[in-house]
């Protein structure tokens, strides 16, 4: 029951990724180029939902539809990790237009290139695992 | 109800990312995709040698599905939901990558330079591929989140550090496509 359930989620998710267009290339280089608000509109109202959802379960303490509280962790406070990371990240996005979502949406839709990412995407959070004890965070 | 099938406008793409960011928290679970590239290294046994992987990946199995359910969804999308794939960019930014050699810019949902099969004969093609999809994995793992994991999550918490990270984001993407990206098309 539980599986059915994040299975629907994902699937909402991925229709969401594709019909939205934030899994394609062209709408992620349109975004870094300022050319439309397209993403700007999908992020930032994705935010003014998000942030009222927060608050209201913070501020109510609603539990989750098993009855365990819902916990939502704070981040650990740093600024190198974050900013270096997202550096990084950042540079990879925008060259392969997709982030680890979207990159899935993308194989379901047929394209099969994306394997290509997907895969180096996999060798990179390896070889995050293997430099972490030597990388300032 | 013909709008399913016409691209969606921002105002119900995000709300429906709210809705997924909600639908999770409600479950007892939390709205981060990039988590997953590291549960698929510890299922192929990273563990043995990196401690960093090696946890009860079991636990982050329904990641895994909903992951499971973005791919189905991405297949329900394109094949049964959408009368035209192509992506109607601005102006502008078609004739800018015209310039730059993408002549499929406003036909195609991505760029056939890049995404075709035949595509990857070129190796140029190859190495971006590989080379962005490592970038990804590599820094949504060290910046501990993705875009769904700072930008939308951590963001929407109002976390400070998932601020520092988007703003990486985009110091990294501007960079990219101004300046490296030609480069590489």
């Amino acid at each position: 029951m539980q599986t059915l359930i994040y299975f629907i989620i994902g699937i909402v998710f991925g229709i969401t990724m594709f019909k939205s267009e934030a899994a394609s290339w062209f709408r992620i280089y349109e975004m870094f180029q300022f050319q439309s608000f397209h993403m700007y509109g999908i992020i930032g109202s994705a935010l003014v939902f998000g942030v009222i959802i927060i608050q209201l379960i913070k501020r109510f303490q609603l539990k989750s539809i098993f009855g365990e509280p819902i916990i939502i962790a704070d981040k650990e406070k740093s600024f190198k990790r974050y900013a270096y990371g997202g550096v990084i990240f950042g540079l990879g996005w925008a060259l392969s237009g997709a982030c680890p979502g979207p990159m899935f949406t993308l194989l379901g839709a047929g394209f099969f290139p994306i394997l290509v990412v997907i895969f180096f995407a996999v060798l990179g959070t390896w070889s995050y695992g293997r430099l972490q004890n030597r990388l300032p965070h | 109800m013909n709008w399913i099938f016409e691209p969606w406008p921002w105002y119900i793409g995000g709300p429906m990312i709210a809705f997924v960011l909600m639908a999770l928290l409600f479950v007892g679970k939390s709205f981060g995709m990039s988590s997953n590239l590291r549960t698929i290294c510890a299922i192929c046994g990273a563990g043995k040698s990196t401690s960093f992987f090696n946890y009860d990946w079991k636990s982050q199995r329904w990641n895994l599905i909903v992951v499971l359910g973005a791919v189905v969804g991405g297949w329900l999308g394109s094949h049964l939901l959408s009368n035209t794939t192509a992506v109607t960019i601005s102006e502008k930014t078609i004739t800018k990558l015209q310039g730059l050699g993408i002549q499929s810019a406003g036909n195609s949902y991505l760029p056939e330079e890049l995404f075709a099969m035949e595509a990857l004969q070129n190796p140029l093609v190859l190495l971006s591929l590989a080379l962005g999809g490592f970038l990804v994995g590599f820094g949504a793992r060290y910046a501990g989140g993705c875009t769904s994991g700072h930008a939308i999550s951590g963001l929407s918490n109002l976390q400070l550090v998932s601020l520092y990270a988007v703003i990486g984001f985009f110091v990294g993407g501007l960079l990219m496509n101004h300046f490296l990206l030609p480069y590489f098309l």
